[in-house]
């Protein structure tokens, strides 16, 4: 049997491999792959403690979450065709439009 | 029925306000003066019920206005024998100048014409609320619609920059009085609780008089002096009545002559219990109306300009009726005011039958030998000079010395005999000014030549009509010959005991001037406390006021022969400076220069107002309210506010760098933070 802190820190590697794509990565693509990365870190934390604890709200909750992500991904897919049409670029740092 | 007096008018105003766009002059001018004729019929219906019947006075309740603990304030209207001679005053003369009026302003365009009726039948209805009301609410609402409408008909020619300028003068003054009517009605209210004439009379009657001490008697009443002083154009508040003759004549006449201007008169006379409680007061009401009515007859005698002249004399008459109230004769002060409404609006609608046929032209310096053009405004203008001169047997004689007797008997008031001489003076001058004015206007040659270029007066009047002068037309001719023959014989209610008559009008208004006592003596008689009504006992009254009489009455015949001899002494002045020899009145106006100039300046009384009150107020008003208080501080404040969030988003807006990944590294350390400021507690 796998003790919970190994599932703890492969979530956590996850979620900072996530975080770091987010920051770091210039395309808008991999930006949204990086939160799906973050977001499945967190549903891995969700599954392991439920399992620890002997619930199944841990799951219940992934299944929430995974529904969240794929609406989520249909709105950011769809925001960066909108995007590209008009600027036929995907880097986040050209649409800074929207400031004072 | 109490209510269809005022009621009617106001009918009459809101059918010429509604429609009398559309009506057509001759439809606007019947319905109006079909409404003061119908208010005078319904006056004298209930004037000949109330006099049919035994009791005092009749009243109607139509509804609580108010009613918060003590104050209980109904829409009450009374009336009594005062209330009666004035509704008929107010009805009877203000119908006649309705239909003066409809010949006086034919030459207005038909809105024009619709509005001065809507205007004066307005003025009639709150004049009869004025006179009817039962408390000093009612009074008061009656009180400011007067003045309203006084504005509103002084500024009728609005767009004449002085008719708009005296329009705003009579009311900013008239406010000023206004705030001294309201302080003394509150301060009424606080010490008796209730607002009702009658009932603060019964109240005030239970008092002791505030002799030589200034009680809250004493107090309230110099407020409500305060109020009387500015509607009734006394010292120190007269100075808008002269200005007011920048509206049409007709209005002078009704407003500024005969009824609203005598509403402070009223005022006292209504609440003569109160009055006369307080002794103070009254002294200064006597002294401050024999002040006005000198130097008011003072100034009347040097002016050209025909209505100022009159203007001048209205205040002087006032004056000599605050007299007669301040020395306690309430009676002869409110006959004298009857009588005066007769001769002086007469006199008035005169003045506006010559101004009508010279087209507008008001300077004496420009009439003369009118006498000859004008025959029935000549000879009615002379019987009202005549009346308002004191010639004997004709009204203001018996008015005029029933005052001046009055006072010269009136023992209780400091300095009576004083005032006598200067009532005598005045009546002096009064006989002086009314006849230069005669003499000037309607005797010796023409002057000033043809009136079409005389546009300077009223130019609503600037149409020539032809070059000799027109007499007034019938609607104009018939209501001065009336008020004529009521210049007559107006006075025969009041003929005095000492010419064998029986003064009638005084036993006529005694109830209404002693409510409190007729009450205070028939709850005592009720509850059978005989101590209680020892303050004065009607029938020991009277036979004392007998006695009185008697021993008077020789004083009364030599202070007659005297003021008879001063009318026409002022007549002789008259005739002699101003039709016998021209010449001399010029001499003597230069010989006495500095006077001559004083008193043509209307001894700089408007000037001094202005040095003293307005334009320190004007400057207090732009350096500090202005300048510092609005624009400083006020301005200040708001746009300070201002500056300072925008300076602030200013700093702020850098945030918003418009970069997503700004943001979220920003969302990023806030959960870094939050979380790890949990983590590590």
């Amino acid at each position: 049997m796998v003790p919970l802190n190994h599932y703890l820190i492969l979530s956590g590697v996850l979620f900072a491999i996530g975080t770091a794509g987010v920051f770091l990565r210039r395309n808008l693509i991999t930006v949204l792959l990086s939160i799906e990365i973050m977001l499945n870190a967190v549903n891995l934390t969700f599954v392991a403690v439920g399992r620890y604890h002997g619930s199944v709200d841990g799951q219940i909750i992934t299944f929430f979450v995974m529904t969240v992500a794929a609406a989520e991904a249909a709105v950011g897919l769809a925001l960066v065709i909108a995007l590209f049409r008009h600027r036929e670029t995907l880097s986040p740092d050209a649409f800074t439009a929207l400031k004072w | 029925m109490l209510a269809l007096i005022p009621l009617l008018p106001l009918a009459g105003f809101l059918i010429n306000a509604c429609f009398g766009r559309r009506l057509g002059k001759g439809a606007s001018g019947f319905v109006a003066c079909a409404a003061m004729v119908a208010s005078f019929g319904v006056a004298v219906l209930a004037a000949a019920r109330l006099l049919g019947s035994d009791a005092v006075s009749t009243e109607a309740t139509y509804y609580t206005w108010l009613a918060s603990g003590d104050l209980q304030l109904p829409l009450r209207l009374r009336l009594d024998h005062l209330g009666i001679l004035m509704t008929l005053v107010v009805t009877g003369i203000g119908s006649l100048i309705h239909i003066y009026s409809v010949g006086y302003m034919h030459d207005e365009t038909p809105p024009e014409f619709a509005r001065y009726f809507s205007y004066l039948n307005l003025f009639a209805a709150f004049m009869l609320v004025l006179v009817l009301g039962a408390n000093f609410p009612v009074m008061f609402i009656g009180w400011e619609g007067v003045g309203l409408c006084s504005y509103l008909l002084i500024g009728f020619w609005f767009t004449k920059q002085s008719a708009a300028d005296a329009g705003k003068k009579a009311f900013v003054v008239n406010r000023i009085g206004d705030f001294g009517f309201i302080l003394g009605m509150l301060l009424v209210f606080a010490t008796f609780h209730t607002l009702d004439f009658n009932e603060v009379a019964s109240a005030a009657a239970l008092l002791a008089p505030e002799t030589g001490q200034m009680g809250v008697i004493t107090v309230a009443t110099l407020l409500l002096f305060v109020g009387a002083t500015g509607k009734s154009a006394q010292i120190p508040l007269y100075v808008w009545l002269p200005d007011a003759m920048e509206g049409p004549t007709p209005v002078s006449a009704l407003i500024h002559a005969a009824t609203m201007v005598t509403a402070g008169v009223y005022m006292i006379g209504r609440n003569a219990e109160l009055f006369s409680h307080a002794p103070i007061t009254l002294a200064i009401v006597a002294a401050i109306g024999v002040a006005t009515a000198l130097m008011a007859g003072t100034i009347g005698l040097v002016q050209n300009d025909i209505k100022r002249v009159l203007a001048y004399s209205t205040v002087s008459q006032l004056g000599l009726m605050f007299l007669a109230m301040g020395v306690g004769a309430f009676a002869a002060g409110i006959f004298h005011l009857y009588t005066h409404a007769f001769f002086k609006a007469l006199l008035f609608l005169g003045s506006g039958a010559v101004i009508h046929a010279l087209a507008g032209e008001q300077d004496l310096r420009n009439m003369g030998g009118l006498k000859k053009y004008l025959p029935v405004t000549y000879w009615t203008f002379l019987i009202g000079a005549l009346a308002i001169a004191g010639v004997p047997l004709l009204s203001g004689f018996f008015s005029k010395d029933e005052i001046l007797f009055r006072t010269f008997i009136a023992e209780s008031t400091p300095g009576h005999v004083l005032m006598w001489v200067l009532g005598v003076v005045t009546s002096l001058l009064t006989a002086t000014y009314m006849f230069r004015l005669v003499f000037l206007a309607f005797h010796g040659e023409r002057r000033g030549g043809h009136a079409a270029d005389a546009g300077s007066a009223h130019g609503a009047h600037g149409h020539a009509h032809g070059h000799a002068p027109h007499d007034a037309p019938r609607s104009m001719a018939i209501p001065l010959i009336v008020l004529a023959i009521g210049s007559v014989f107006a006075g025969y209610v009041g003929v005095p005991h000492a010419l064998g008559g029986s003064n009638r009008i005084e036993q006529f208004l005694h109830p209404s001037f002693q409510p409190g006592l007729h009450e205070a003596h028939a709850a005592a008689a009720a509850t059978g406390q005989t101590e209680a009504v020892a303050v004065a006992l009607p029938a020991q009254d009277a036979e004392q006021v007998a006695a009185e009489q008697h021993a008077h009455e020789r004083t009364e015949l030599t202070l007659m022969a005297i003021s008879s001899g001063v009318a026409f002494a002022g007549i002789g002045i008259a005739f002699y400076f101003w039709r016998r020899n021209p010449a001399a009145a010029d001499a003597a106006a230069e010989r006495f220069r500095p006077i001559h100039v004083l008193l043509s300046n209307k001894y700089y009384v408007d000037e001094i107002y202005d040095a003293a009150l307005v334009q320190p107020i004007k400057l207090l008003s732009t350096t500090v309210l202005w300048r510092a208080a609005d624009a400083g501080f006020i301005d200040g404040a708001v746009n300070g506010v201002g500056v300072a969030v925008r300076g602030a988003s200013t700093a702020l807006r850098r945030l918003q760098t418009g970069s997503v990944r700004t943001y979220a590294a920003a969302i990023f350390a806030g959960v870094v933070l939050i979380v790890g400021y949990y983590l590590v507690r």
